[in-house]
Parts: C-alpha cells; structure tokens; sequence
C-alpha cells in the first residue's frame, strides 16, 4: 500500500511542473506587461526610461530563462514572492480569499451529498415509479441550468419575497468576516455563503444524484444482493449495508473530482453575487498582467485539483485491493 | 495482396450491417427513447430558429430602440424588450445562431482532436504513451476559466475566440476516452495483419483503428455540444466570449439583468431559460446516442 502511495504521489509531480511551466509561458504570450499598464494607468505620456525602470524593479527586464529559473525556484521551496500589483506577499492575498472560496466550496459539497445520496437512492430502489421520474427530472434540470442563472434567480427570489415581506428589497451581506467566534459573526457568513453554495451545488448534487442512482442500479443487480434477500435479511440491512456501500465508489469520486473543478469555478457565482474570493482574485490578476499571483493562483487551484485526485486513488486502491497490485 | 484483403474486409462489413429503413428504424428508436425524441425536438426546433430566424421575428436583435425600452411582455413584443429597446424573442432566437455555432465547431473540432491523439498514444504505447498522457493530465487539471481568459487577453474576444477557449479542455477529455477503447482494439489480430502487410501507421491508424472507436467519440461530441453551450454563456456572461452587439443568451444574462432586477426581471429569466433548454436538449439526445452505441449502458 505505501509503495503505492509514493508511486502514485510521485506521479502529481509532472503534472505540477507542466502546469507551472503552461502558465508562466502563457502569461508572457499575452501583449503588454504590467508596467505599460501601469504608466498608461497615470495618463498621457510616459517615457521610456520611467518604462525601464519599472521593468527593471519588477524584474521583468531580466531573460525569460532566469525568470523561469527564480519561479521555479521559488515553488519548489514554498516561496510565492511579492504580488507584481499591489506589492503585498502573495500568501497573504490569497489567504484572504482563499477561506471564502474554500468555504463556498465545502458548504456546496455538503449541501449536494446531503440531497445527492438519499435522492439517488430512493430514485434506484423505486426504479420506474413516479419518485424516480421525479428526481430523474430534478437531476437532469440541474445539469443544465447554469449556475450563474440560478444564482441570478435566488436573487431574484430573495428580492422579490423580501420586498413583498417587508416593503424593503434586502440582499444579503458581500463582507465576509474571517472570525467565526461570535454569533453576529456566524450569521453574517452563513447568511453570506448559503446562497452561492446553492446556486454551484444544485449542479453539483445534480451529477451526484445521477451517479447515485446508477451505481446503486448497478449494485441492486448483482449476485450477492439476491443472496442477502434469499436469507431473509432486512430490506433495510440490505440497502444501506450492502448496496449503499459498495455503490459509494463511483459516487465519491464523482464528488472529489467536482469539489476539485468547483475552485477553479466558483469564478462565475463570484461574480454573480460579488463577493471577493479567489475566482474575482484570478480575473483582476490576469487583466493586471500580475504574472507572480496569477502563476500562485493557477499553481493553488491546480495541487487543489491534483491532490484530489491523489487522494481518490489512494482511497480507490485501500477499498479495492485489485488497484493496488496492478 | 493487400487490395484483395482491403476488399474483403469492406465485404464483410457490407454483410453485417442490417439493410432495414431508415424511416422504420428512427421510428423504432423514438418508441425505444421518448427521453431522448424530446431532447432531439429541442435540438431540431433549435436548429430550425438559427437557421430561419429572419423569416421568424419582424425585429432586428441588434438595432436600439429607444422609443421601447423595457417593455414587459405583451402582444407587441412577446417576450417584452431590454434596457434598449431591443426584442427579446428576436434576440433569443438569433442568439441560437451563436450558441449553436459554438456548440458544434469547438466540440467537434475538440473530439476529432481527441480522437486522433487518443488512438495514436494508443497505437504506438510506450514512452510516448507515457508523455502524452501527463501532457493530458496538465490540460485536464489547468483552470478552463484562466486558460478562457488568457486566450482572450492574447487573441482577443469574439466568437472564434471563445471556440478556442472551449476546444482546449474538450481535446484530454475524448482523447483519454478514445484511448482506453483504443488500448483494446490494439491487441486484437486484425491490427496486426495490417502491421505484418506493412501498411503505414497513419493507414492502420486512419482506417482500421478510427473506425472502430467511433462510438465512444460520438457519445462524446454528443455531450460535449450542451457542455460547449453552458460554457460559452458562462464566458459571455463574465465578457470574455461573444461581444455586444451579437445576439447571444450569456451576453444577455450579463447587460444589466442584475440591474433591473425589480424593474424588469424578464430581461434575466428568458435568455436563462433559453440556455438551460437548449442544455437540456442536448442532454437528453446525447444520453440517448449514449445508450443505442454502448451496450453496456443499455439497460441502466
């Protein structure tokens, strides 16, 4: 098992690299730099000089080998550097963000298990019945409603019910407050963070509703099923012992590897309910030509997405010993 | 030598293949798939707007009007109009032209992509096999929205933009599928009596590999369109796809639909409805082609 392990984290390596070095290329490939950004930001004309001296404080004046050189370096020790922009370290900005996002993304992950896994598997147990079309419709719509239009209609729909309530359209808080410890504290946030955690999670809990429901059909069919029913166990013994577990397979990768898309993603519900995290983070990076954030954010959300990965192989190979000796 | 064996190859194939109607066979199908015949009239009726949408709306989706703005829906314009004055219905249609497009050219050119480095890798193992897989790996791990971004900031926006944006993370995605079906196909005896007749790799590759993983690289175009639409509305929304003033539903959702929220909220449901539709159809049709070319799923 251990060997497998370090085979299989040795294996995220490349990936990181790639991804590392994709990023940095394609940054550069993008016309203008920060510093013409910059200078055109303070109006009119701008000298060359005033040009090369940003360039040169910034460093992007030196080789782009070198520039790849210190980058690489400085990944590979957990040094992210400076923001190009705002100056700040890199670890603190995103830090900021990075608790919001992350926090969106749990509450969706769990709002979706906790629709997804009963739904499926009531929608497989009554296979053909009324129930099943229901929650079959339920999950086919929320695979293809958008979730910036969702969230666009909770909106909506706290406006409108809000207004007609009280009079009053109210919307909820945008200022996240990273301490959980007081009551005002708690509500605030979660008055903040439960609308676009339903907005991404109906998709979300959409995918694993379905994945549910098939592995579960699946499962129902075989052999030792048939056994259990034969020897007289209880309908519900035979269902949440030995169907429910073997169908989780399927269905937890299908969440891990949602949960890993869904930082990259949460750009989009971001901007639909404005609020600061990582997703609104990365465009003003990329627009600021802010090589040094935009290469830590992609690097974040891609060992993000990577170790989820890890982690989902690693828990397929402990669940199922035939993976390991491959 | 070789041609006679080409022949008969073709021959046989000839054979198996069943001589039934084409009528009669699509009808067997819609009985078999109601599911799927509602996603393919979705599709149809969708195909149909963008191709007759200046028979069907008197309005021009582009031109202000600034004597109807925000009109609510009623029976002069039917899905009302936005903050300058231009029909929604009229919009909406033209905007299945953009959607459509999208849709097609980027998972088309996507899958082909695929389809062809996936059975490659496959054909020819080993170390390349190797490399193109963690080459695979990185695109399927890098963000799509920074890779949209990054397109658009180098090139530009606009529609042939937004089909690159898309195309690239669909290329790992059937690339990988294609591959694992393909990995089978390499063992079996035929690929090895064209390889002893010494036929080129891209002849075996071409002719006697792509053929046989076509089914997989339908099921992927066929869910990869209602994807590339949600995708693209999604960039459109952000404003890095499709710019004004073309007709496109994201780019509707992103003009102002927040701020006329209490005033005039048909501006944000209808194009919403549109995108989460036109999704749907696809959805529906690709599960269906899904089930008829891959026994395996056929029972679920």
């Amino acid at each position: 098992m251990s060997q497998y392990i370090v085979k299989r984290l040795l294996l995220t390596i490349p990936t990181l690299f790639g991804a590392a070095i994709l990023v940095f290329f394609l940054m550069r490939l993008i016309p203008g730099d920060i510093c013409e950004l910059r200078l055109a930001g303070t109006g009119g004309y701008f000298d060359e000089t005033a040009l090369k001296i940003c360039q040169h404080e910034i460093g992007i004046d030196q080789p782009i080998i070198t520039q790849l050189g210190q980058y690489l370096s400085g990944l590979a020790t957990f040094n992210f550097g400076n923001s190009m922009w705002t100056g700040r370290p890199i670890v603190q900005e995103i830090s900021l963000r990075f608790e919001l996002s992350l926090m969106i993304a749990i509450l969706a992950t769990v709002t979706a298990t906790i629709f997804a896994i009963p739904l499926g598997t009531i929608a497989a147990i009554k296979q053909d019945t009324w129930i099943d079309y229901v929650v079959r419709s339920f999950s086919i719509a929320g695979i293809a409603i958008p979730s910036f239009w969702f969230g666009i209609l909770i909106i909506f729909g706290i406006l409108f019910s809000t207004q007609w309530w009280t009079g009053i359209p109210w919307m909820p808080p945008i200022q996240y407050r990273s301490s959980w410890m007081s009551w005002d504290n708690i509500s605030n946030n979660l008055a903040l963070l439960i609308w676009p955690a339903v907005a991404t999670g109906y998709r979300y809990s959409a995918v694993a509703t379905r994945m549910t429901r098939s592995a579960m059909l699946e499962v129902l069919r075989e052999d030792y099923i048939r056994t259990a029913r034969a020897k007289g166990l209880v309908e519900q013994l035979i269902i949440r012992r030995h169907s429910l577990k073997n169908a989780m397979l399927p269905v937890v990768t299908v969440i891990g590897l949602e949960f890993a898309f869904l930082m990259g993603g949460l750009v989009v519900t971001e901007q639909v309910f404005n609020l600061n995290g990582l997703g609104k983070l990365f465009v003003e990076s990329v627009t600021n030509y802010d090589y040094t954030m935009t290469q830590a954010l992609v690097m974040v959300v891609v060992a993000v997405f990577v170790f989820t990965n890890f982690v989902i192989d690693v828990f397929y190979a402990w669940l199922d010993p035939r993976i390991r000796y491959k | 030598m070789a041609a006679i064996s080409e022949v008969a190859v073709e021959a046989n194939f000839e054979d198996l293949s069943d001589k039934k109607p084409l009528g009669r066979v699509v009808l067997q199908l819609m009985r078999r798939k109601p599911l799927g015949t509602a996603g393919a009239m979705i599709v149809i009726i969708m195909i149909l707007m963008a191709i007759f949408a200046n028979f069907l709306t008197p309005y021009d989706p582009v031109a202000n009007s600034f004597a109807a703005m925000t009109v609510a829906p009623g029976w002069e314009h039917w899905l009302g109009t936005d903050q300058f004055g231009r029909d929604l219905l009229a919009r909406i249609i033209y905007g299945a032209r953009t959607a459509l497009f999208v849709g097609f050219t980027s998972s088309i050119i996507g899958a082909t992509t695929g389809l062809v480095l996936g059975v490659g890798s496959a054909y020819f193992g080993g170390r390349i096999d190797l490399i193109f897989q963690r080459v695979m790996d990185i695109f399927m791990a890098f963000p799509l929205i920074i890779m949209a971004l990054a397109v658009v900031s180098i090139f530009g926006t606009g529609a042939q933009n937004v089909i690159i944006a898309i195309t690239i993370p669909f290329i790992p995605r059937c690339a990988r599928v294609v591959r694992s079906s393909a990995l089978a196909i390499r063992e079996v005896p035929y690929i090895d009596a064209a390889r002893a007749n010494g036929f080129s790799h891209a002849r075996i590759i071409l002719r006697h590999m792509v053929p046989n993983v076509m089914a997989p690289y339908l099921i992927m175009i066929t869910s990869f369109v209602g994807q590339a639409i949600l995708l693209e509305a999604s960039l459109s929304y952000l404003g890095l796809g499709v710019q004004e003033p073309t007709p496109a539903w994201g780019l509707m959702l992103q003009g102002g639909a927040e701020e006329y929220a209490l005033s005039a909220p048909w501006m944000a449901i209808f194009p919403g409805v549109a995108i989460s539709l036109a999704v749907f159809g696809f959805n529906l049709f690709g599960d269906a082609v899904r089930d008829v070319l891959d026994p395996r799923l056929r029972s679920r």
